[in-house]
């Protein structure tokens, strides 16, 4: 079967690949990209492990055809951390323990930045609302939830 | 899923062409949050996807000349909540539009799909209902306007012809006094689907009730529009005896499903309850207006 060439741009850099009518942006990810931070959870935009950003929209890539990122700017965990500097949500998860298992994180950290890139100052509610696409089942979100709020404290603090 | 082929055409000619000429065979891809879920799961095997994204009329949303909107079938959730002026004229409609799966799936959500996709507790439709919005449709014979309560024909089916592609939504002028709201009962607090949801549009003129409308949603295989429980609106000051006659009328529409959500007779009472409370958040707007 022929395949589609897309022209896309990945965390800034201008990207080329090739994948079937069918792939899922996902799959293009994790297999001819070799970008394997976003996970499958579940493959139908339940638990948000696959959590990317489509021109600074938040989506599960596993509801996304990879056809469908021509001309479209993606935006992955791959690009949170800035080389070894990690990003204040990174270390913030860190610092609190905000994750377990570590398999929801990617998801949970695109999530989260998108949230505070939109609303700097989120009340409790808004970030569990905003999360609630996110599943863990290690930590019970409350750390989760600190840590977001805890960061979006800081960050604000540092842009004064 | 082995053959398919994908095309984005950049114009609503094309589409349609490409999409009459697969007879059946083809998809319409909006933000693919049911169609690729159906595709996954081996439901649906299209041997065309149909992407509609790169049409400008499917993703635009405008003011009217008369003060109404016009909503691309494929606009997400999250880009019409960013609207500067469509959820005050119409909050109704974007807080039904936008209780649809999380923020990932509002990224891409479509009240196109949403509609079309069939399902009978979509939340988006029936505040469309009761708005009284209009979709456009365009197919291989032109274009023509369906009311939205005439779209859905039974679960995972529509109204459209072979070929026809939903292009958008026209919601009419607010006169003044006019407030609209969409309220569902889930047994969770998020991400769940409705056992009942409720859309309600009024307009009020010294306290009394000169127009009005109700959607009904997940109690039938379609969504309805309630005309007793509207009838019994209209002309009153939404005293409690206008109140109880339109939720027994809600209730009397209902021919629901008994299932893990909600046993018929469960849904049946929601259905008079929540009408109750939608409407006392329509007012509420109304009169702010
Ligand atoms: C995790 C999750 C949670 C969800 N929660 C909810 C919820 O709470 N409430 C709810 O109502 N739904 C929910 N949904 C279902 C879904 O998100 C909605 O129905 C959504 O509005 C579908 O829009 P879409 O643009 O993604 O449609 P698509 O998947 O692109 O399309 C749906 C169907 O409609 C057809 N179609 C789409 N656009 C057109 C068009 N313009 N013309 C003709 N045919 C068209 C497609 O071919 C397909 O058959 C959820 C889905 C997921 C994955
Ligand atoms: S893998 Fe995409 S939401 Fe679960
Ligand atoms: S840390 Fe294990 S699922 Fe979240």
């Amino acid at each position: 079967m022929a395949k589609i060439h897309v022209t896309t741009t990945i965390n800034g850099d201008p990207t080329e690949f090739l994948c079937d009518p069918a792939d899922s942006m996902l799959d293009a990810l994790r297999g001819p990209l070799g970008l394997t931070g976003a996970k499958e959870g579940c493959g139908t935009g339940d638990c948000g492990a696959c959590s990317i950003t489509v021109d600074g929209r938040l989506v599960c890539s596993c509801l996304m055809l990879a056809a469908e990122a021509e001309g479209h700017e993606i935006a992955t965990i791959e690009g949170m951390a800035e080389g070894e500097k990690l990003h204040p949500l990174q270390q913030k998860f860190l610092e609190l323990a905000a994750l377990q298992c570590g398999i929801c994180t990617p998801g949970v950290l695109v999530a989260a930045k998108s949230l505070l890139e939109r609303n700097p100052d989120p009340s409790e509610t808004e970030v569990r609302y905003w999360l609630a696409g996110n599943l863990c089942r290690c930590t019970g979100y409350d750390k989760i939830v600190r840590a977001v709020m805890e960061t979006a404290a800081e960050m604000r603090e540092a842009a004064r | 899923m082995t053959d398919m082929r994908y095309l984005a055409p950049q114009t609503l000619d094309e589409a349609v062409g490409a999409y009459a000429a697969a007879a059946g065979a083809a998809r319409i891809l909006a933000g693919g949050t049911d169609l690729l879920v159906q595709m996954r799961s081996g439901m649906v095997k299209p041997g065309l996807i149909v992407d509609i994204k790169k049409i400008a009329e499917m993703t635009a949303v405008e003011q009217t000349a008369d003060g109404g909107f016009r909503v691309g079938a494929a606009v997400s959730g999250a880009a019409l909540a960013e609207h500067p002026t469509f959820g005050q004229v119409w909050p109704g409609v974007l807080e039904g539009f936008n209780l649809i799966g999380s923020t990932q799936v509002q990224g891409r959500a479509s009240m196109g799909g949403n509609l079309c996709n069939g399902s009978p507790a979509a939340d988006s439709v029936p505040a469309l209902v009761a708005a009284g919005a209009v979709v456009t449709v365009q197919g291989p014979d032109g274009r023509r306007e369906l009311k939205v309560e005439d779209v859905p024909a039974g679960p995972g089916k529509t109204n459209l012809k072979p070929g026809e592609i939903l292009v958008s939504f026209t919601l009419p002028p607010r006169p003044k006094g006019s407030g609209d709201a969409y309220l569902r009962m889930i047994p969770r607090t998020e991400m769940d689907i409705a056992v009942v949801g409720v859309g309600v549009s009024l307009t009020l003129e010294n306290g009394v009730c000169t127009a009005a409308r109700v959607g009904l949603g997940a109690v039938a295989p379609t969504v309805l529009l309630v005309e007793d429980a509207a009838k019994a609106l209209i002309g009153s000051k939404l005293d409690d005896a206008a109140l109880d006659a339109a939720a027994a009328a809600c209730s009397a529409a209902c021919r629901p499903i008994d299932d893990k959500r909600g046993t018929i007779a469960y849904r049946t009472k929601v259905a008079g309850v929540l009408l109750k409370r939608t409407a006392a958040i329509a007012a509420e707007r109304a009169k702010g207006n």
